[in-house]
């Protein structure tokens, strides 16, 4: 009842770990059988290894918190030689989360993530903490295009962009993205935010912004999946906040065929579990026989 | 060992010191000088778990030993003996204690005492020998429930109790085989640093804002000569030859 496709792809059901939140599977699966997810996305990959930031990477705030990780990450080629069989073996999808610091990285990542024992990749072009790269191509749908166009070319597997809650303007970026070749859209990463340590009268992060999630973000990114899930015939997977099965169904309803759920599995290292039996047991109450049907309602 | 993640039952929270509190909880638990779990309120109006040390276990039990830093820590000190709170652990690794009949140095600054109490008693139980090093801001606390075979020195920045000064002034590695340390970054770095230059093996229990505890987010990284390392997954123990501490 649960199962939804996308992008070709069978998912047992329609809540995916998202990136950053669970490094490769490793952690969490001692918590809990995670071939009980629809997929799991992989901390953000780079061609080349990343050491990520320095300084104090993570800030509470009220409902969330901010981080500034930065892309860490062993590189593309030790995923594959030492992560990937692993998650293959959790009997999941799994989903390449891809970032670069320029279009040439993006590409050589995309190569290799094409070759190899992936289901999809979603193209980062989202994350805020990096100086070069990243989000700088998600701000503006021109740049967002350029990217997405080579790494297009380069790619077979099904194609997903995750968009950056900070682009000028969301919907015309992801009708853009659909236009030049994206098979579906994510959003949202985090949000660009600051913090300030008052009694040290400095920023709190090195790179004075960072990015915010948790569920203080959630009104405002089930907004932009509904206007985005409008504008495309793509599917669009939603995030941003997801803290409980309520907020995925609301996402459902505003268009997005599948959750992502980040930022909350660090509160409850299960949370994914129980928002997969919520949607089950309210699609039973309220008799959804599918996703699609639960889906773009509003 | 793999964590658990579970609601315990507190049995005992109460005022140590000034703003210093015992917690307790009922967990059954094999917990290695070191590790720490992290805990959570289940309608905490603060959003992140919070990494504790453990400061006691008798393996049905767990002690923590915390400092009201934060909101956090506050929301714990109102909490009720009876009262249910989110847990999950042992995280992370330890500090080595395998040795027999050494002559062994433990070094704390403040708050940095919880896991070095049960280390210290850990290291007498393997036959070694302990002095302990305590440095406070103020008045001592929990250094009567020492083991008596441990040797104990403190001091007292304000000049209340013990030495009047800083820890780091009167502690002197060379009498030691083997030196283990937890508190304020600038001691422990004095401490690493005098330990280095006498090539005594040094452990240092690092501490830092983390979120998901296990390893997975890359928040709570520290600085080593191996690039950026988890403190809550390859730590919080590092060989303090490898730490690149920064104050």
């Amino acid at each position: 009842m649960t199962e939804t496709n996308i992008c070709g792809i069978d998912f047992k059901n329609p809540v995916i770990a998202a990136s950053g939140t669970f490094g490769f599977g490793r952690e969490f699966s001692q918590a809990y059988d995670l071939s009980k997810l629809g997929g799991i996305c992989t901390k953000g990959l780079t061609f080349n290894p990343r050491q990520g930031n320095k300084g104090i990477r993570c800030c509470e705030t009220a409902s969330g918190m901010i981080n500034s990780v930065g892309l860490q990450n062993p590189g593309i080629q030790s995923f594959l030689d030492t992560d990937l069989a692993f998650m293959n073996s959790l009997n999941t999808v799994i989903i390449a989360n891809l970032s670069g610091s320029s279009i040439q990285e993006y590409v050589q990542g995309a190569e290799l993530l094409d070759s190899s024992k992936i289901d999809i990749i979603e193209l980062n072009i989202s994350c805020p903490n990096v100086k070069e790269g990243g989000m700088n191509f998600g701000i503006k749908t021109q740049s967002a295009v350029q990217v997405l166009e080579q790494v297009r070319k380069a790619v077979s597997k099904p194609l997903i962009v995750k968009l950056s809650p900070n682009a000028e303007d969301i919907v015309d970026m992801a009708v853009n993205c659909e236009k030049n070749g994206a098979d579906g859209i994510s959003l949202v990463n985090t949000f660009k935010a600051m913090a300030i340590d008052i009694y040290k009268k400095k920023p709190v992060f090195k790179n004075i912004t960072a990015g915010l999630s948790g569920p203080c973000i959630k009104p405002i990114a089930l907004r932009m999946v509904y206007e985005v899930s409008k504008a495309v015939k793509i599917p669009v997977l939603g995030m941003g906040g997801i803290s409980c099965w309520q907020d995925a169904v609301e996402f459902i309803m505003a268009g997005a065929c599948a959750v992502q759920v980040g930022t909350m599995n660090f509160i409850k290292p299960d949370i994914c579990l129980d928002i997969v039996k919520g949607i089950e047991t309210f699609m039973i109450k309220n008799n959804f026989k599918s996703i699609s049907e639960m889906k773009s309602i509003i | 060992m793999p964590y658990e993640y579970l609601e315990s039952n507190i049995l005992l929270n109460h005022k140590i010191s000034e703003d210093i509190f015992e917690m307790k909880v009922e967990l059954k638990n094999i917990t290695e000088p070191g590790q720490f779990f992290m805990l959570r309120k289940n309608d905490s109006p603060t959003f992140l778990s919070r990494p504790l040390s453990v400061y006691y276990t008798d393996k049905k039990t767990v002690s923590f030993l915390y400092q009201i830093k934060g909101k956090g820590t506050q929301v714990f000190s109102l909490m009720n003996p009876g009262d249910k709170i989110d847990i999950m652990g042992p995280l992370g690794n330890s500090f080595n204690t395998d040795f027999c009949g050494k002559k062994t140095a433990v070094v704390s600054g403040g708050i940095g005492i919880a896991p070095m109490v049960y280390l210290a008693h850990e290291l007498i139980k393997n036959g070694n020998s302990v002095d302990f090093y305590c440095g406070f801001k103020g008045m001592p606390y929990c250094t009567d429930i020492l083991d008596k075979k441990i040797k104990v020195f403190i001091s007292s920045q304000e000049g209340v109790a013990g030495y009047h000064g800083l820890i780091t002034e009167i502690f002197n590695p060379t009498a030691y085989e083997s030196v283990m340390t937890c508190g304020p970054v600038p001691m422990m770095k004095i401490i690493a640093n005098m330990c280095q230059e006498k090539n005594i093996l040094c452990q240092v229990s690092m501490e830092q804002h983390m979120a998901c505890g296990m390893g997975a987010c890359l928040v709570c990284t520290c600085e080593t000569e191996h690039g950026m390392k988890r403190v809550c997954k390859d730590g919080p123990v590092f060989d303090g030859k490898e730490l690149i501490l920064n104050d």
